[in-house]
């Protein structure tokens, strides 16, 4: 024991080295990429777990018609303030701002990004934000209750505390935009000798695709929303009616931003799973520029179908058809990936380990979320089954299924780099099971529920939906354990995993190359890349 | 695929997206794990490197985006039946307010019930007096929002009678999920003998003191919010109110105000200039909901609801 302890402290790499400062000021005043990845990797923890809190306290709420736990106005801020935290400070900044700041410079043979110090900014911005965030719950007059989406002229009458929440997404926006600037410097700027555009590895051009649109897209979401600010004090009349306002004119510059902020969520998701799969059937991925490109193509097109979530909003008729038909257009770079991923597994050499488990339910989720994705696309069905629960369970398994999945997948993988220790492979897989069984039995029933034609944000409904609603609450249970095993067997294995070594998956990508947990300004030397990052002959 | 209403057009196009949905869904997937299995490390211990099939990339880009135009043209082609309202139409205002809908007939008659007869296609005429509602009837698979200040449209045929349900599936508030109704489907003579009968009664209704009081409060739309029985809603009850002290905040000021006829009557057009201290100010104002004989017929009821 004790010379393991020893071992440990000597290959602690960035995890000893606190540069000048000591304790948690070592932490929250540092400017080393890895530790500003760990300082958001823990916060996004904490934020997940609150937002997860107040969903199953929603479903638990919905397992039956009538009052259940809660009364109606509490629900709303619930469902509110869960996707409030869920979108602006989990989902959004997510794997980017963790996984990509601990492994961008890694990966391109890069000591940090271009401006450690900005980054240590946008951390404490996000920090900030999510301060604001909580204050709007417990001052004032009470938390929000318009939903995440804020629309006009609900959230400018409504009595509750809508000013405090929409600034805290406000400086969230500037953490967004900083983190983007920064990566794309450093994609631009800081790659190794050797490393051309087409030796990239593929998570990195997810992370240059989704920093483009981030800042392109998020200052569009600060000026909106610092005008509903303005609506609320000053009754400038912008989008209220009864002042002459346009409630739609909002409903636009809200989708501007936040349609291709969906793909700010799923882009770097795509990027993960592309990284797994050839690590783990030893072989090239398939394709490598058709997935680079499909990665851009997706983050431009994006940029241009914000209309499809506005098919009943009283828009004209020829928009709809415009937006719709944009709409399939960006699927289909989105198909392409998927079918590269599976060609990738062909002839490979396939060991199914945690990541690829979660990698293998990401594809079969997504698809999922992806295809009722075209169905809400699609004019003549998008009517009926628009605000139901229908859209709830598209998206969360776009985003749940798809880029929360991808999350896991990515932190088991990067988990022996990261750490320099292993997680315990046996109960990483009974909390897959969990979570995918938990996953589908809280999701799926929405699909038909929604169907049916129960709108979603309903606090209360008819007799006819108890048995779904029923059954979709009895999953978020499986889905929480789910979520307790992982968590516990991740934070278990940071003290008493086996020691990983460097290279435990034989992966190919630079940050393989360093040792683990790696040192740190990350190589002692840059290294000379002179192939493709994913060669395994 | 022309379709000769909303129900029909969503329908078959539904049905169409699923069925290309299950079979992308099941072959993608079943491709994989058969791939998952079959080149398992144990039994496949060394790899093929492929880097790229330039004719399989096309094909598999080509059907695809085949594959979505035509979900977009038969998604196109069925939103157009939804939005191609027949000439022979029966126009019914619809009005969403916090938290309840209205609908208004030619005739000028007034229900909280969209009452149609069977095999007669329904113009709605959609619009909102405060925030955002949307009209969703799941049984004719149409939606539209009720944008204050706009007017949206839909249409259907009610092809068989019965009762469906009307939801509010935009959020509007703490009741929004009650703010339900129904669609009642009758046969011809059935809708004839209720919608001539209100019909008549309705222009005399306006002037009858002795009706009105609970009813005009109940057809307005004011019990969505205010009881008569002092339970505490949205808003502050009725019960007991005339010529009691109301907390009031006004212009930011807290003042103390004894709730007379000139209060009450400010109160129903000008709510947000004296909000009753504990409630929201979120009343829309009534001016040219209700007319001064209806204000004043509503408030001889309050003068008499001890």
């Amino acid at each position: 024991m004790k010379e393991d302890r020893e071992n440990r402290k000597a290959d602690r790499g960035f995890w000893i080295y606190e540069g000048g400062k000591t304790g948690l000021f070592s932490w929250i005043f540092t400017t080393d990429h890895k530790r500003i990845g760990i300082l958001y990797l823990t916060s996004l923890a904490v934020f997940f777990a609150a937002g997860v809190t107040f969903g199953i306290l929603m479903r638990l709420e919905l397992i039956s018609p009538g009052k259940t736990i809660m009364s109606a106005s509490t629900y709303n801020s619930i469902f509110t303030v869960h996707g409030v935290i869920m979108i602006f400070l989990f989902i959004i900044p997510g794997i980017p701002v963790s996984l990509g700041n601990f492994l961008l410079p890694l990966q391109i043979g890069a000591r940090d990004v271009a401006f450690p110090r900005i980054n240590l900014l946008s951390w404490w911005l996000y920090i900030a934000g999510g301060i604001i965030a909580l204050l709007s719950l417990f001052t004032g007059t009470g938390p929000p209750d318009t939903g995440w989406t804020f629309y006009a002229p609900y959230s400018i009458r409504t009595g509750t505390n809508v000013s405090l929440a929409v600034f805290a997404a406000f400086v969230l926006g500037f953490s967004s935009i900083l983190t983007g600037m920064n990566f794309i410097t450093t994609i631009h700027r800081l790659r190794a000798p050797g490393m051309t555009w087409f030796r990239i590895p593929l998570f990195v051009w997810t992370l240059y695709a989704t920093a483009w649109v981030q800042i392109l897209a998020t200052p569009i979401l600060a000026i909106t929303l610092l005008l509903i600010i303005l609506e609320r004090f000053f009754g400038m009349g912008l989008f209220d009616p009864a002042k002459g306002g346009d409630p739609v004119l909002y409903q636009h510059l809200f989708w501007i931003y936040s349609h291709p902020a969906v793909y700010i969520m799923i882009v770097p998701a795509m990027g993960v799973v592309t990284e797994i799969i050839p690590v783990f059937a030893r072989r090239t991925v398939f394709g490598y520029k058709a997935i680079a490109f499909s990665s851009i193509g997706i983050a431009a097109v994006g940029f241009f179908v914000w209309g499809h979530h506005m098919f009943t909003s009283g828009i004209s008729d020829t928009s709809k058809v415009i937006f719709s038909l944009l709409t399939f257009l960006v699927a289909i770079p989105s198909g392409i990936k998927v079918f590269n991923w599976v060609a990738s597994l062909y002839k490979g050499s396939i060991k199914v380990d945690t990541p690829l488990l979660y990698v293998i339910s990401f594809i079969f989720l997504f698809c999922i979320g992806g295809l009722t994705g075209l169905i809400n696309g699609t004019l003549a069905t998008n009517i009926h089954i628009h605000g139901t629960h229908f859209i709830v369970a598209h998206f969360h398994y776009v985003m749940f299924g798809g880029t929360a999945f991808a999350f896991f997948a990515g932190i088991h993988y990067w988990f022996p780099k990261i750490f320099g220790r292993m997680y315990s492979e046996a109960r990483a897989k009974l909390a897959w099971l969990f979570l995918f069984i938990g996953f589908n039995v809280l999701y799926f029933p929405m699909f038909i529920v929604g169907w049916q034609g129960m709108p979603r944000r309903y606090y209360d409904y008819l007799p006819e939906f108890h048995n779904l609603n029923f059954i979709s609450t009895t999953g978020s249970w499986i889905l929480a354990v789910g979520l307790i095993l992982l968590f516990a067997n991740l934070i278990r294995s940071v003290r008493k995993g086996e020691i990983a070594g460097s290279n435990p998956w034989k992966g190919t990508t630079l940050e393989w190359t360093v040792p683990s947990p790696p040192p740190v300004e990350n190589f002692e030397e840059i290294p000379t890349v002179t192939h493709g990052p994913y060669k395994y002959e | 695929m022309l379709s000769t209403n909303s129900t029909a057009a969503f329908n078959n196009v539904f049905l169409f997206l699923l069925v290309i949905s299950v079979v992308l869904l099941v072959s993608i997937t079943f491709t994989m794990i058969y791939f998952v299995f079959k080149y398992n490390r144990k039994k496949n211990p060394i790899p093929v490197n492929i880097e790229s099939h330039l004719l399989l990339e096309i094909t598999w880009i080509v059907i695809p985006t085949a594959l979505v135009l035509a979900m977009f043209y038969y998604g196109w082609s069925g939103f157009t039946a939804m939005r191609t309202v027949p000439p022979d139409a029966m126009t019914v205002k619809a009005t969403g307010r916090l938290w309840s809908w209205q609908f208004e007939y030619e005739n000028g008659i007034k229900s909280g019930e969209l009452k149609v007869p069977r095999g007669k296609p329904v113009k709605l005429l959609i619009t909102s007096q405060d925030v955002l509602h949307s009209l969703f009837i799941p049984a004719f698979r149409i939606k539209e929002d009720a944008v204050p200040g706009r007017e949206t449209f839909l249409w259907f045929l009610p092809e068989k009678e019965g009762e469906y349900d009307l939801f509010c599936s935009e959020y509007c508030g703490v009741q929004h999920s009650s703010m339900i109704s129904k669609v009642i489907v009758t046969n011809e003579d059935d809708f004839q003998a209720w919608y001539s009968a209100e019909g008549r009664k309705e222009p005399g209704a306006k002037a009858d003191e002795k009706l009105s009081g609970y009813a005009l409060l109940e057809d307005k739309g004011c019990l969505d919010c205010h009881s008569v029985d002092g339970t505490i809603e949205v808003g502050p009850s009725f019960k007991g109110l005339f010529n009691r002290k109301v907390q009031v905040t006004s212009s930011g000021k807290e003042r103390e105000l004894v709730a007379d006829e000139t209060y009450i009557k400010n109160s129903i057009l000008h709510p947000d200039a004296d909000v009753v201290k504990g409630f929201d100010d979120i009343m829309p104002s009534q001016e040219g909901n209700v007319t001064n004989e209806e204000v004043d017929v509503i408030i001889g009821y309050l003068k008499e609801l001890k």
